[in-house]
């Protein structure tokens, strides 16, 4: 009976052809380590930010008179509404944490190089839609740091010339920011950028599969068809779409219960740090909920230090390391441009920093602890040897890209192993 | 990633903010459990503090629920112009004569424990000082200029900035020691860091009404997941136990 219904079904609608395609006869590299789980994490947390997300639109007012006090509303008039409130603000900062931990995993293992360009494309294009998502939702509480982050970042707009200053109106809705500019932040906050978010994970996704997954060796686990031997290949059964196409290295495991398990092992310690925070800790000392946004908007009143959340910091620091406030615009944009042109940029043809040479490995790290430092800079207080610092910081995320482009043509490499390690 | 840990560590303390103005904050070691203390903050809150400050997001009935107060005797004791439980904790101050008469309207104090944080408020209201040139002849240390007249003073007495004489180079110099009161007020010097500590409760308390609620639930959240995390490895490695 239920089998007649679901063949029933699924000679109208694919499901398990889908399903078994994508989510469960895909092939897997076996040696995808800890680095690999941040991806199914972030998809999680996407999760937990739109049904969280839901729920809060149900009891929320966005208007510059409403929009405070609903928050308060949420915290103590509404059942567990406090929880929704914490899963969906410490979710805003474990979506960064997450996304940049994957977006490093791709810079070390060479996961945007060929044939993966549009792949990293469609990442990055996530991240910045990510960062219009998070800026537009820190505004809608209508506290003070919204409201100030709001002002300082919008009017970053006003630096390109001839359209600048009318551009900044237009996208305020006013002459100020005020409460129309609360309602299209709320707009675009809750359908038009979860809408693109959701669609280009889906291609993010579409992507990775046709091309299939990178691992820490770099090593391609498709083969030419016909060029293996029943000995080599793998004895897990996989999709025929990619066995009809290519031979499958015997160095893969199938995404399920393999790599569903391995990622639910993540999952479940992920979840660990996550409820800590969000139960004992949720403004994580003024990092994830800071401190003056618990004070309502005040037009009239400007904080002492006006500081973005964490997660935009390091391109804060490059903003405000550039003395001219146009210049300051087009770096910070520059920095993420660079990144976004990485598969360029790069000019080598081993993927993993195993394999590459030993410059590599320390551009790499250096460039980690540069975006770390940076970060920091951008979120403390201005002092006279931040300036300098954060001028020297900017110059050398720039030299990361510079130098990776000079010693990638003709690098020195290790011999890449025919057959995955480890 | 031994690195990347190492710096994360030692940007952590930066976390912690100083806005005290440079004034070194008092540690205010309240606690969300004491039901005494925080029923005294909420006295201390109602006579001292209402007069020119609201809780326009906290309601009376909720702060009666969680600090065990019976509905009856909070209405009697804590409630003195007769509104329903279910109303805000408000007063009837038009605030565009309050900012007439301080300078700036009175904040709301709802969340005053979350902006400031539970050791800037002990502090501040345990370092008012006798200063005659200000409008209500008071100043503060952590809180320079401020607006406020020592409200407190019923309690604490007139509070003073005193120094001692010091030998200092073979010269007698003074050194500043701290404030302390003339005595006049109600309560001893440590009767009254406790009365401050139980009003700084009551803050922190309706900054977050849901902290206690949210530990406990939390709690069984970490022991349900630890328990997760343990089946859930085991599956994987049973698994994953043929893969070479």
């Amino acid at each position: 009976m239920f089998k007649n219904l679901m063949d029933w079904i699924e000679y109208r609608l694919p499901i398990m052809r889908v399903a078994n395609m994508h989510a469960i006869q895909y092939p897997a590299p076996r040696n995808m380590n800890f680095w690999y789980v941040f991806g199914f994490l972030a998809t999680i947390v996407l999760v937990n930010q739109l049904v969280t997300g839901i729920w809060l639109t149900m009891s929320f007012e966005p208007s510059a008179e409403r929009a405070f006090a609903s928050v308060e509303y949420i915290m103590r008039d509404v059942e567990y509404g406090w929880i929704l409130r914490y899963m969906h603000s410490t979710g805003a900062s474990a979506f960064f944490i997450v996304v940049y931990l994957h977006m490093f995993r791709g810079m070390i293992y060479g996961s945007y190089q060929k044939p993966r360009e549009l792949l990293w494309l469609f990442g990055m294009f996530i991240y910045l839609a990510l960062m219009a998502e998070a800026f537009m939702g820190y505004v809608l509480p209508w506290g003070q740091m919204s409201y100030w982050g709001a002002q300082v970042i919008v009017s970053l707009f006003s630096a390109i010339p001839v359209i600048g200053p009318d551009l900044v109106i237009w996208i305020q809705g006013d002459y100020v920011i005020s409460g129309a500019t609360l309602n299209r932040f709320f707009a675009l906050h809750v359908i038009a950028l979860p809408l693109v978010i959701v669609i280009l994970v889906f291609l993010h996704i579409v992507a990775l599969h046709e091309v299939g997954s990178n691992n820490p060796d770099g090593t391609d686990v498709k083969r030419k068809k016909g060029s293996l031997t029943e000995e080599e290949k793998t004895k897990f059964k996989m999709h025929e779409y990619y066995t009809s196409k290519y031979d499958i290295v015997d160095d893969i495991v199938p995404f399920f219960p393999h790599i569903v398990l391995k990622d639910l092992v993540a999952f479940s310690l992920f979840l660990i740090a996550f409820c800590y925070v969000m139960f004992f800790n949720p403004g994580m000392g003024g990092y994830f909920l800071e401190h003056p946004n618990f004070e309502i908007a005040n037009p009239l009143k400007t904080p002492e230090h006006i500081f973005p959340v964490w997660y935009f910091t390091p391109f804060y620091a490059i903003l405000k390391a550039v003395p001219h406030k146009l210049g300051g615009v087009i770096c910070m944009f520059a920095a993420i441009v660079a990144l976004a042109l990485l598969p360029w940029i790069d000019r080598g043809r081993v993927k993993s920093w195993r394999y590459r040479c030993g410059l590599h490995r320390w551009n790499l790290i250096v460039f980690a602890g540069v975006f770390i430092f940076l970060g920091y800079l951008g979120g403390t207080p201005q002092e006279a040897w931040k300036i300098i610092a954060s001028q020297i910081l900017t110059i050398m995320y720039f030299g990361f890209f510079f130098l990776l482009w000079i010693y990638s043509k003709n690098e020195k490499t290790k011999p890449v192993p025919a057959r995955i390690t480890g | 990633m031994k690195k990347l840990i190492l710096v994360l560590a030692f940007l952590l303390p930066n976390a912690v903010f100083a806005a005290g103005g440079g004034v070194h904050l008092d540690t205010a070691n309240y606690d969300l459990t004491d039901k005494a203390s925080l029923q005294n903050g909420a006295k201390l809150f109602q006579n001292y503090c209402l007069g020119c400050h609201q809780m326009q997001y906290q309601r009376y009935q909720r702060a009666f629920a969680d600090l065990g107060i019976p509905v009856e005797l909070g209405q009697e004791n804590l409630q003195f112009t007769g509104e329903k439980p279910g109303e805000f904790i408000k007063n009837g101050m038009p605030s565009e004569s309050a900012a007439k008469w301080f300078g700036a309207p009175p904040p709301d104090l709802t969340l005053v424990a979350r902006v400031r944080g539970a050791d800037w408020l002990y502090t501040y209201l345990r370092t008012f000082y006798v200063d005659e040139s200000r409008p209500f002849g008071v100043n503060n240390l952590v809180f320079p200029e401020v607006g406020m007249p020592h409200v407190l003073q019923e309690l604490q007495g007139l509070p003073r900035k005193t120094t001692e004489q010091h030998m200092v180079d073979g010269e007698m110099v003074d050194r500043y020691v701290g404030i302390k009161s003339d005595g006049t007020g109600e309560l001893s010097p440590e009767e009254y860091d406790s009365a401050v500590l139980d009003l700084v409760n009551y803050l922190v308390y309706t900054g977050e009404p849901s902290r206690l609620e949210s530990e406990s639930i939390g709690r069984w959240v970490l022991v349900f997941l630890l328990v997760f995390f343990v089946l859930i490895y085991l599956l994987k490695k049973d698994y994953w136990r043929d893969v070479h």
